[in-house]
Order: C-alpha cells, then sequence, then structure tokens
C-alpha cells in the first residue's frame, strides 16, 4: 500500500467515526495544552523573579560591610572583632582594579522631606553620578547628580516618581528648594517610575550626593559599594580583586562580604528551571493518560471494524498494510491532537500575558517540543496493541462478524 | 483442455468446539480445471464455506496439500497468502461487504489501493469497470445510497478488478430478490465466460444447476461430483496421483 493511500484510507476512517475522533483528539489536545501552558506558567515564574533582580543592575558586585562567613582563626580577630566600616575610599580604591568599569558608594538613611507644608518621610540615599549607570536607572526629567568630588557634593536632590507625585502633584518639581532632614536642597532630577527593584523602591528614594548624606546622618560609613563588572566574564575577577583591595586596606582583614548578583541569579535560575521541569513532568501524565485512551479507542475501533478488517484481508491485505493502517490513524489522531493542543496552551498562554501583562507567561521551547514528542510517542506506542490485534485477526471468523 | 487450476488431495478441516471436534471437511479430493463454472452445494453446515474460504486462502486446512496453478499454497506465510489472494482471488459475498464510508469507486479500486498501484492506473481501471458494470452514474454513491443489486455488482466490480483467474462467490444472491439475482448471475457468469474460473456456493438448486459442474456436500464429504445443466466438466483434470 502507498504511503499516500495509506494516509488516505486512515483519514477516512477517522472522519467515519467523528465523535470518537473528535473526543480522542479533544484529549490528546488537553493533554498538550496542559504541558504548554503549566511550563508557560513555571517559566513565567522564573522569568519574572529573574527581571526582577536584573532590575537592580547587571554584572553587579555588591560589598557589604561585616563578614557572613566564618573563616577559622584570623589574627585579625584576636585583636578585635569589630569590623572595620566601609568608606568613601574604600570605594574610591576600588576604582583601580581591573576588571572593575563603575563603582557607585551608598549611604543610606531615613529622614523626612518637606515642602510647602507637606512632609513625608523618605528613604534617602547617598551616593555618587555613577548610581544611575550601575543600577540602570533612567530619568524622567531635568538631570542626575553630577560627577565630581566625592567628598563634596552640592545641595541637590533626585527624587523617585511617587514622592514627586505626593509633595508637587501637577506642580513642577524640576528646580524647587526642598528641605531633606535639616538640610535645604534643590530637586535637579525625578527618576522615572519603575515601580520594581527588590529591597528598594526607588519610586519612593530621594537620592543626594553622598557626602551630603554622611553629613545629613553624621556618619563617615557606607551602606553598601556597589560595583559594576566590565563584563559578565569579568564578575568573577572583580569579585576577587575587590575582596583583595578591600582586605588589604583594612589590615588584612577579611572584613566584609562581596556578593554577586550571578550568583543569586543562578541559584534562582536552577530552583524555578528545576520547578518548570516538575510541573513538565506532572503535565506529561495528562498526556500517559491520552496515550491511554487512544489506545482504548483504537481497540474499539478494531472490534468495530472487525469485518472491515477480514475484508480487507481477503482482498489481499498483508498483516504489516493492516498494522500500518492502524497505527497511522492513531498517530495522525495524535498529530491533530497535539498540534491542536498546542495552538490551545499557546492561546491560553497569551491570555495570560494579556491579563498580567507583568508575567511573562511564554512556554520554553524545549516543553512545547517535548510535549508534542510525547503526545504522538504516546499516540503510537498505544496504538501498537490495537494495530497488532487488528493484523492477527482471523479472516474467516473477521468476515462473519457483521 | 487445460491445466487444472485448483487440486486439494486429502484436504481434512477439524474445527474444535469445546470438548468437541467438528469435522468441517474430511478428506476432500477435488480438481478443478481453468475455466470451470462449479456450484457447490449442500445444507448449511455441510461444510461448503468452509471449502471455499480454504480454496480463498482464508483458511488452511488441518492436513492435505492445495495447489492453486501448480503451486502448493498450504505452506505459504500468512504474507504470501495475503499476495496470492491479492492476484488470483476474487470474492463475492452474501452481504456485499462494502467499506461503508467509501464510495463505490473506491470500493471498487480497495483491492489496487491495497496492492499499492499507482493511482492513474487505478483510475483508468476503475472508469472501465464502473462502464462495465453500468455503475457510471454511482460512481460517487455510498453503499447505503446503493440497492442492493448495485451493491453486488460494485462487490463484483472489485471482486474482478485485479483480473483474477478465481472467483469465488459465497450465496452472491442470498440477500437479493429473483430479478436482481438473476442478474447477478448473468454478471457471473459472463466473467466465466470470459475464462474465468467461478466456483459458487449456494443451497439454491435452481442456481446450482445453472453450473457446468455441480458438487455436492454433506457432513463435510463430497457426497456427488455431477454434470450441470450448464455442460459437461472439463475431462483434462485428471485425479490427482
Amino acid at each position: 500500500m502507498r504511503a499516500a493511500d495509506l494516509i488516505r484510507f486512515a483519514r477516512d476512517a477517522a472522519s467515519g467515526s467523528p465523535l470518537r475522533t473528535s473526543l480522542l483528539i479533544l484529549a490528546m489536545a488537553i493533554g498538550v495544552a496542559a504541558v504548554v501552558v503549566l511550563t508557560a506558567l513555571a517559566d513565567g515564574a522564573r522569568r519574572y523573579v529573574l527581571n526582577q533582580f536584573s532590575a537592580i543592575g547587571s554584572n553587579l558586585v555588591i560589598v557589604l560591610p561585616g563578614r557572613s562567613q566564618t573563616g577559622g582563626f584570623n589574627p585579625g580577630n584576636a585583636i578585635t572583632s569589630t569590623p572595620r566600616d566601609l568608606t568613601i575610599d574604600d570605594a574610591q580604591a576600588l576604582l583601580r582594579a581591573s576588571a572593575v568599569h563603575r563603582v557607585a558608594p551608598l549611604a543610606v538613611g531615613t529622614s523626612e522631606i518637606s515642602v510647602g507644608g507637606r512632609l513625608r518621610e523618605v528613604m534617602v540615599a547617598g551616593t555618587t553620578a555613577e548610581f544611575i549607570a550601575v543600577r540602570r536607572l533612567s530619568l524622567a526629567q531635568g538631570r542626575f547628580l553630577p560627577p565630581g568630588d566625592w567628598r563634596r557634593g552640592a545641595s541637590e536632590a533626585v527624587i523617585g516618581a511617587r514622592i514627586r507625585d505626593e509633595l508637587f502633584g501637577r506642580d513642577e518639581a524640576l528646580g524647587q528648594l526642598v528641605r531633606v532632614g535639616d538640610r535645604r536642597c534643590r530637586i535637579v532630577g525625578v527618576l522615572a517610575a519603575t515601580g520594581q527593584g527588590l529591597g528598594m523602591n526607588t519610586d519612593e528614594l530621594v537620592i543626594v550626593p553622598v557626602a551630603l548624606a554622611q553629613a545629613m546622618f553624621n556618619s563617615n560609613t557606607l551602606f553598601r559599594i556597589l560595583v559594576e563588572a566590565n563584563s559578565r566574564e569579568a564578575i568573577a575577577p572583580a569579585k576577587a580583586q575587590v575582596s583583595e583591595i578591600i582586605r588589604l586596606r583594612h589590615e588584612g582583614e577579611q572584613d566584609v562580604t562581596v556578593i554577586t548578583q550571578d550568583a543569586v541569579l543562578a541559584t534562582f535560575d536552577r530552583l524555578l528551571g528545576t520547578l518548570t521541569v516538575a510541573v513538565a513532568g506532572i503535565a506529561a501524565i495528562s498526556l500517559a493518560v491520552a496515550g491511554i485512551l487512544v489506545m482504548n479507542v483504537m481497540l474499539v475501533s478494531v472490534t468495530q471494524r472487525t469485518a472491515e478488517i477480514g475484508l480487507l484481508k481477503a482482498l489481499g491485505a498483508t498483516r504489516a498494510t493492516i498494522r500500518n493502517a492502524f497505527l497511522t490513524e492513531a498517530a495522525m489522531l495524535s498529530l491533530a491532537g497535539a498540534l491542536l493542543g498546542f495552538a490551545l496552551g499557546h492561546a491560553a498562554a497569551a491570555l495570560i500575558r494579556q491579563l498580567y501583562p507583568a508575567f511573562p507567561a511564554l512556554p520554553p521551547d524545549w516543553a512545547v517540543l517535548a510535549g508534542v514528542a510525547t503526545a504522538l510517542a504516546t499516540g503510537l506506542a498505544f496504538g501498537v496493541l490495537p494495530a497488532r490485534r487488528a493484523a492477527l485477526l482471523d479472516p474467516v471468523q473477521s468476515l462473519a462478524r457483521r | 483442455m487445460s491445466a487444472p487450476l485448483i487440486e486439494l488431495s486429502r484436504i481434512e478441516r477439524v474445527f474444535h468446539l469445546g470438548d468437541s471436534q467438528v469435522h468441517a471437511l474430511q478428506s476432500i479430493d477435488l480438481c478443478i480445471a481453468a475455466g470451470e463454472y462449479v456450484a457447490v452445494m449442500g445444507p448449511s453446515g455441510s461444510g461448503k464455506s468452509t471449502l471455499l474460504n480454504l480454496l480463498g486462502l482464508l483458511d488452511r486446512p488441518d492436513s492435505g496439500s492445495y495447489r492453486l496453478a501448480g503451486r502448493d499454497v498450504t505452506t505459504l506465510s500468512a504474507d504470501e497468502q495475503a499476495r496470492v489472494r491479492s492476484e488470483r482471488v476474487g470474492f463475492v459475498f452474501q452481504s456485499f461487504h462494502l467499506v461503508p464510508r467509501l464510495t463505490a469507486a473506491e470500493n471498487i479500486a480497495l483491492p489496487m489501493v491495497l496492492a499499492g498501484i499507482a493511482p492513474a492506473e487505478r483510475g483508468e481501471r476503475v472508469r472501465q469497470a464502473l462502464r462495465d458494470y453500468g455503475l457510471e452514474n454511482r460512481a460517487d454513491h455510498r453503499p447505503d445510497q446503493l440497492s442492493g443489486g448495485q451493491r453486488q455488482r460494485v462487490a463484483i466490480a472489485r471482486a474482478t478488478i485485479m483480473q483474477p483467474a478465481l472467483v469465488l462467490a459465497d450465496e452472491p444472491t442470498g440477500n437479493l430478490d429473483r430479478t436482481t439475482g438473476e442478474e447477478v448471475m448473468r454478471l457471473l457468469e459472463e466473467l466465466n465466460r470470459g475464462g474465468v474460473t467461478l466456483i459458487v456456493v449456494t443451497h439454491d438448486g435452481a442456481l446450482g444447476a445453472r453450473a457446468r459442474r455441480q458438487l455436492l456436500m454433506a457432513d463435510g464429504a463430497l457426497q456427488q461430483d455431477r454434470p450441470g445443466s450448464g455442460g459437461t466438466p472439463s475431462e483434462a483434470c485428471a485425479l490427482p496421483t
């Protein structure tokens, strides 16, 4: 039997019993759609978290005062257990490292901002001109802090979008004088609204020069030093160089913690990637169920078409021909179901993206491929038994059936 | 006259029904020459359908040998037998056995589809067959849109589309009224006149009497082998030794 004839024969046989065929295709489609939608959700969650982290900035190395892990006995520990603070000098020293592209010191405290009788508690971040590039922030209006000596700073402030809305409403904010703590600052820029960024919402932030912030909080320490490595590959060397420079400056004592955003990202990526695989596995169970359904339906089909099988044998069909006819039918039904499920799954994922634009519910390609392939494989595997049964039917007894 | 087409020697076929054994065929020796017109008659349960199935290679004997056109076909594998059926044997059934979802033309083409014949040649031969059996304007009708006589004509067209040497008909008029049955028998006999060996199973004496040779069966054995009204049986078929 020619391949084209085989396909036409199987198609006619399938369309000959529309209800049975459509139910089977539906079952297979639901299985594939489940894989597509569930992996889209899981992978969407992964991307969502990664996006949140990436919003902090990329190629980031963060220096924290204090040591978060013990390193055994250190002569420094015997003399003093108090970690040294991070200072602006420490931050500037990091610029010497070859793998480091930019450095932004960060001093943080809470204070009040007031203008025209309105008063609001805010988080104040003292930093330098590099901060906006390191954190990948953008401005809605005006300019950011000017570059220059880190130890001096004009009384200028950049405010978050939310602060602008609350303090000034529709009025012009740029150029206005505000009170931050006990200082008067002029607003030179407004950050673009983001609403993102773990731990620190830049919409509710007031950014001032680091020297001003330290004066305001009467302290000379830094909360963090943000370091941007030259490239993704330079993150590891940058981390080593930064550790070394701080250690040398702190008299040989490793009293800071250097973390990379990359490490955090990789952990989350692995974690959520595993979750996606697990969810895909669970969804694949529905495909196995669909496969069993294929087997049942094909067995019923063989029983219903016993007389026809007997006739085909009388007309000279070999066992292989009959087996192939039934296998082709199972494969076609599975393929149709897989394609329908593929379309349904993508439509559902698109609907989710439409409803929750922040959530990137996109099924990963491997999951879609695996889903469709599993559908085909189960369809064929579970089609083998009925096809064999059909091929081995006794023609005389089959013909006697009506 | 012509070489023997069918040679059966000491054919036995036993069915097991529970504990009891039923001898459907008992030591059948039979020789049928090419071009003969044979009626197999007998009461139901006499083994005539079993004989027909055996001749059509749908069934295997428990012992004995069957030579079709000089070739021993009892030892062939199932797939080789399928090929022999495809090339040499055409079946006509009492209940037509048309595939309900296929049109008349598609039903006629089915043996050629199974044999893997190219579509162009198939189309040509189906058109010819539809003309020969007066079914031109029924080509696209499904079996349930055809009358009984038309269905059996489609079945005969299908049985002969591979130009077999042997046509086996099992009660071909059993589901038809007298006039349509007569018409179907005329078609079959016309085939026989064209050189096709025709074997008809029937329990209708009048129908059997039309054949040139009548085989009477009872309890799985050949009771009588006599010439019918249609003429004398071929003498060329000497008994196998």
